[in-house]
């Protein structure tokens, strides 16, 4: 009785109209699919493309081995991949203790003034600074105030800086996604408020503070601009002096001075030449930063994944 | 108890003072990195402002805010920063066009549409896209657009801004989509249920209730993205050219201030020199260009947002 006048309610017009809505909700789902479909082919046929190019140059194992040439066919990335490792170690170095320092203080520590709040409002604003303006920091400060030279050393703390908001903002959600009774079940046992943070707080959000920390370093790998405005060089035909030595006191600290070139910087110079065998090379450069790239957020997510899936509050 | 207090030499109390120091010396040198922040900005203002004093001393402000060439480099040189600005904006214009549409989308339908193992599988995925280095997409912009561009319209030159640009848009996507997605996500259930409640599709539901409600946090994630446009350097240093031209042309090459920048790095211009200052009048332009741009995002977010 009711179901019969219910379907009376719905005039021929009605039902159009209802149908049409429906027609447009899957249209614009269809829409949505399509524009995420859009975004990811590009970026597989970017890889593909590009190590399909590269390929030539990546079969050979000297590529790898090689200095930078001025005949492509001869020409590697040893410098540039060295100097890639050497300076995200001094990046790792200088940005994880700062950064997770700083993420500490203003979790845990900071009372609700303005000196916090302003702290908070810049960390928020340098995460949008453009990456070249570090680079002029870095220009004016370390390599002319500080005189750290156009070396390892300012190209590690150029990128530490740019990197430090990502540590920073990734370190205080991982404290603040620790549930506040860990902290006093440790209180209550008399711990201080170091003892409690070092002991159960840290160890906790560690895996947190890595998956940022990851994920900023693989963002100071890629990264070109700022390291070009600091005065890269990109024809190396030597390596920084190794810091391990056969004599006492077995490690030098050389390194941290000398000129350097990274993977990136070496692709940009081989991608802005006319000659097509060299963007050969510099699509198998690219390919290896890709692949840097891709593992280290891979990994990061990975983690960040099986976190998610571990911890059960 | 008293006792214990009083003696000096008691070992718990000694053990207790130095705990105590040990924690004021900690939370000190927390305090000092997290100041390191400010110290960078202040950094940042003092190379850019001093050196661009400098720069000032000998380049009217007035010729530089107005002027149409800029040639710092030449016989002649001229500091007018128009053609440097122009290619900014308009390449930032193009990948706004791409990256906007495309971003909103993307949020609207992993946020209201795709169901929880979609999305689970798609965040991690655009982040890929987000984590691709700059230079790899320059060189996509270079060698793989331009030329499938030319096929269309043979007449475009090598270095434009048009695939720049489209480039550049691919790869703010994933920051303008997470963003606005958050923002969406943070929308209360109770408002799609008193809209499914009257009978709305889920697209009426998405399009009316959800987005305006959200349009707070997905105004700052467009802003977020036109800044991340404006300073980004080395897919218009690669693919739109560096020659400084006064054109809104996104067919015609153009340098960007960013492009500007890295092409006088590369030269190794001496420290101190009229040239060598231009490259921090062009930086601070840039700086001042987005935050203006979020202080208009600040009002703009203010001025819209809505409380639950």
């Amino acid at each position: 009785m009711l179901a019969a006048k219910f379907s009376d309610l719905i005039t021929p017009q009605l039902g159009h109209q209802l149908h049409q809505r429906k027609l447009l909700n899957l249209g614009f789902m269809v829409m949505g699919l399509v524009a995420i479909m859009v975004a990811l082919f590009t970026l597989a046929a970017l890889i593909i493309h590009m190590a399909m190019s590269g390929w030539p140059r990546l079969s050979t194992w000297e590529f790898f081995t090689a200095f930078a040439s001025r005949r492509p066919e001869r020409a590697g990335i040893l410098a540039a991949w060295v100097g890639s490792l050497l300076v995200i170690s001094v990046t790792a170095i200088v940005a994880v203790p700062i950064g997770v320092a700083a993420g500490i203080y203003l979790e845990e520590y900071a009372r609700k003034n303005w000196l916090s709040e302003l702290i908070e409002i810049n960390v928020t604003n340098l995460a949008g600074v453009p990456s070249i303006i570090y680079g002029l920091l870095a220009l004016g400060v370390f390599v002319y105030e500080f005189k750290f030279g156009r070396s390892v050393l300012t190209a590690g703390c150029t990128l530490a800086l740019l990197i430090l908001p990502i540590v920073i903002v990734t370190t205080r959600e991982s404290l603040r996604s620790i549930p506040q009774m860990i902290r006093e079940a440790a209180y209550a046992v008399g711990a201080t408020q170091w003892q409690v943070i070092w002991h159960h707080v840290l160890p906790y959000s560690i895996g947190g503070i890595l998956t940022g920390t990851i994920i900023g370093l693989s963002r100071a790998i890629g990264e070109t601009s700022s390291l070009i405005t600091i005065g890269a060089l990109t024809f190396i035909a030597f390596l920084p002096e190794s810091p391990f030595q056969g004599k006492p006191p077995f490690v030098s600290w050389e390194w941290l001075n000398s000129p350097f070139t990274v993977m990136p910087i070496q692709m940009f110079n081989w991608v802005s030449r006319p000659n097509p065998e060299f963007q050969v090379n510099a699509a198998a450069a690219g390919t290896v930063l890709m692949t840097m790239t891709l593992l280290m957020n891979g990994f990061a997510i990975y983690l960040r994944y099986r976190l998610r899936q571990g911890i059960k509050w | 108890m008293a006792l214990r207090d009083s003696t000096p030499l008691n070992p718990w109390r000694r053990s207790r003072d130095r705990q105590r120091w040990t924690e004021r010396a900690i939370e000190l040198l927390l305090l000092l990195a997290a100041l390191s922040s400010i110290a960078t900005l202040l950094g940042i203002l003092y190379v850019l402002v001093g050196e661009s004093l400098q720069f000032f001393q000998q380049v009217s402000l007035w010729e530089f805010i107005t002027g149409t060439r800029w040639t710092p480099l030449f016989g002649d040189p001229k500091y007018g920063i128009w053609p440097l600005l122009s290619g900014t904006l308009t390449t930032t214009f193009v990948a706004l066009l791409i990256a906007i549409p495309f971003g909103t989308a993307i949020a609207i339908y992993s946020s209201e549409f795709a169901p929880a193992t979609v999305r689970e599988i798609l965040k991690p995925l655009l982040e890929l896209l987000a984590g691709v280095p700059s230079v790899v997409y320059g060189y996509f912009a270079l060698l793989v657009v331009t030329p499938l561009l030319q096929q269309v319209l043979p007449w475009l030159p090598g270095f434009n801004m048009i695939s720049a640009g489209a480039v550049m848009g691919l790869a703010i996507i994933p920051l303008v989509s997470s963003i606005s997605e958050d923002a969406m996500q943070a929308v209360p259930n109770t408002l799609r249920e008193g809209s499914y409640a009257m009978g709305a599709t889920k697209l009426q539901t998405a399009l009316k209730v959800v987005f305006p409600s959200a349009i707070s946090g997905i105004m700052s994630a467009y802003i977020l993205g036109t800044s991340r446009a404006l300073g980004e350097t080395m897919i218009v240093t690669i693919a739109a050219g560096l020659q400084p031209t006064l054109t809104f042309n996104p067919f015609e090459q153009a340098a960007t201030i960013t492009a500007y920048i890295v092409q006088v790095s590369m030269g190794d211009l001496p420290h101190g020199t009229l040239q060598y200052q231009t490259i921090f009048a062009a930086g601070l332009t840039l700086v001042l260009l987005t935050l203006v741009l979020n202080i208009i995002g600040h009002l703009l977010t203010k001025r819209y947002r809505e409380r639950y």
